[in-house]
């Protein structure tokens, strides 16, 4: 070897070494697409504060994030929804609070409905506004998928004993469900906070006289909102305990991304 | 001398031909495992949770989660919304292309051809955004609905998506009629018009047929820009303007998240079978159309 390439290769060894010797602790999450922006701002920060730490966050959706954490492939799964019955070995960690609302197009006139009323309008029972409340406009109403998460939400918190909806008009993300809502006349639909808190054209709904509000969601006044959980397969190592650990508590990444923290709540999950 | 480099250029070949056989070979056995995938995993619902085949062809009861796979819905709104691109698109991408090749002036259909061209390469998402911020709104207008989402709008955006494809094809076949018809024809005294329908056209049918079958798979097939405008809704179509569902919009909304091994799963692959089958179909058609040229 001549000296000048000797000299290279022990340049580029020293290049390269400060990542490869410190960054001995990788993780990996991925799934819901909900919970990504915590999971992701949290991460960040938290690399910035551990240099030796290298975490990759990605989406694929709730359930894909479980079927990789059983599986293995990735340290932490993502999920808005309860891993199903009958998954071994997966330990739930709840890391957040997300509230959704009911939206209607201002035209339909209201500004709050009962649960009774909600399941009405859902169910094609009531198809036009005056008769609850509103005014003499037609309801269109705008679902989203049978497999999404934040349709499970709205059928568990405020849908009671209904297990089925009819079919009607169905969206399948958050963003084109809040531009139907404003675009259509008599419109009504339901997504997460952090699409509809500052959406224009579209107007949040009270649910029995409790309005859409993180306040409401903590003190339970308001039924519509969901756990976020992070699954580990098998209890957490010390590394990914210290980073779940770290994100639960990093205040300042809440209040940037909006969510919920658990501390905060002063209900669960039984009595909502 | 020369004995050397002819046994170069034999080995030469000797080598392109074991690369280029190869490489066929790996594309016929990629098209052989995608269609074998299909097939096992699209019959499943059939063979594994035996459900039955004419439920889920003839079927209106969809729920996912609730084992009912009827698909009917799917499949009547897939057939409706391309019928309605063929009503439009196929007529008017014929006569298009009709235009440019016995009518145009030369420098018109040398300004047209490119912004045709320019047509097929737009992403079928900027298609569906248009057609949702600005079709679905006017229908709503128009026939004072409160919303335009459905198989009228589905079916407009589908007929201008595939009239690149129907109007590119059948010039392509109308050139190629020898000139010496439409030399026959005129001597015998027959107008342009008479030209056009009576001898052209007849004579570049098989082409004309395969441009619009070709339009067919390419309506049946298109996922995104049909999913911003039919609505979604798994209702048996009554009406153009109501609301519906079709086979590829389904399959996107729910592929992601129906979980792995469940009837769920099963029933959305078997829709992706059936999409497939459609498809052989029509290249089969398309077969039979050049056959008959030839």
């Amino acid at each position: 070897m001549s000296r000048s390439a000797r000299l290279a290769a022990i340049a580029l060894a020293a290049a390269i070494a400060p990542s490869a010797a410190f960054a001995d602790t990788s993780i990996s999450a991925a799934g819901s697409t909900a919970l990504q922006p915590l999971v992701q701002a949290a991460a960040d920060e938290y690399q910035q504060k551990n240099s030796d730490v290298k975490i990759s966050v990605t989406g694929g959706g709730s359930r894909t994030g479980l079927s990789l954490v059983s599986s293995k492939a990735v340290d932490l799964g993502d999920s808005d929804i309860l891993a199903p019955d009958g998954t071994n070995g997966l330990v739930d960690h709840k890391v957040a609070v997300i509230g959704f609302s009911v939206v209607v197009n201002p035209a339909a006139g209201v500004k709050g409905l009962s649960k009774k009323q909600v399941q009405d309008i859902f169910t094609l029972k009531v198809t036009n506004w005056k008769d609850v409340g509103g005014k003499d406009q037609q309801i269109t109403v705008i679902n989203r998928p049978a497999s999404s998460g934040t349709r499970a939400v709205f059928m568990k918190t405020l849908m009671g004993s209904i297990d089925t909806l009819p079919p009607t008009l169905t969206e399948d993300a958050t963003g084109t469900v809040v531009q139907k809502v404003a675009q259509t006349a008599g419109a009504v639909s339901y997504a997460s906070f952090s699409g509809t808190h500052n959406a224009s054209g579209v107007s949040e709904l009270a649910i029995d006289g409790a309005a859409a509000t993180e306040d409401n969601v903590m003190t339970g006044k308001y039924p519509f909102w969901s756990y976020e959980h992070i699954y580990t397969n098998g209890p957490p190592s010390k590394d990914i305990a210290k980073f779940i650990a770290f994100l639960q508590e990093d205040t300042a990444v809440f209040k940037k991304t909006g969510y919920i923290q658990i501390r905060d709540m002063k209900v669960t999950e039984n009595n909502r | 001398m020369v004995g050397v480099r002819a046994s170069k250029a034999h080995r030469d070949e000797g080598i392109a031909l074991v690369v280029l056989m190869s490489c066929s070979a790996l594309f016929v056995i990629a098209i052989a495992l995608i269609l074998g995938f299909l097939a096992f995993n699209g019959t499943r619902l059939f063979w594994g949770d035996h459900y039955s085949p004419l439920k889920f062809l003839f079927g209106t009861d969809w729920d996912g989660f609730g084992g009912h796979y009827g698909a009917a819905t799917f499949i009547a709104g897939s057939l409706v919304a391309t019928g309605m691109a063929i009503a439009i698109g196929g007529p008017l991408g014929v006569a298009i292309g009709v235009f440019f090749s016995e009518l145009a002036p030369k420098r018109v259909a040398t300004a047209f051809k490119p912004a045709i061209e320019v047509l097929v390469g737009i992403p079928s998402v900027v298609y569906g955004w248009l057609g949702l911020t600005l079709l679905v709104p006017a229908i709503a207008t128009v026939f004072h609905l409160p919303d335009g989402d459905g198989l009228l709008a589905a079916g407009i955006v589908l007929s201008i998506m595939i009239l690149p494809t129907v109007i590119s094809l059948s010039e392509d076949a109308l050139r190629v009629v020898p000139n010496s018809l439409r030399e026959g024809s005129a001597a015998l005294g027959a107008t342009r018009w008479e030209t056009i329908t009576k001898v052209l056209l007849p004579s570049a049918s098989s082409g004309i047929a395969v441009a619009v079958i070709l339009g067919v798979a390419r309506a049946i097939g298109e996922t995104l820009a049909v999913q911003l405008v039919l609505g979604n809704a798994a209702i048996l179509p009554t009406s153009l303007l109501k609301p519906a569902a079709a086979l590829t919009s389904e399959i996107v909304m729910d592929m992601g998240d129906a979980p792995d091994g469940s009837g769920f799963k099963h029933a959305l692959f078997a829709m992706a079978f059936l999409l497939l089958l459609i498809s052989m179909g029509l290249i089969l058609l398309i077969r039979l159309a050049l056959r008959r040229r030839t």
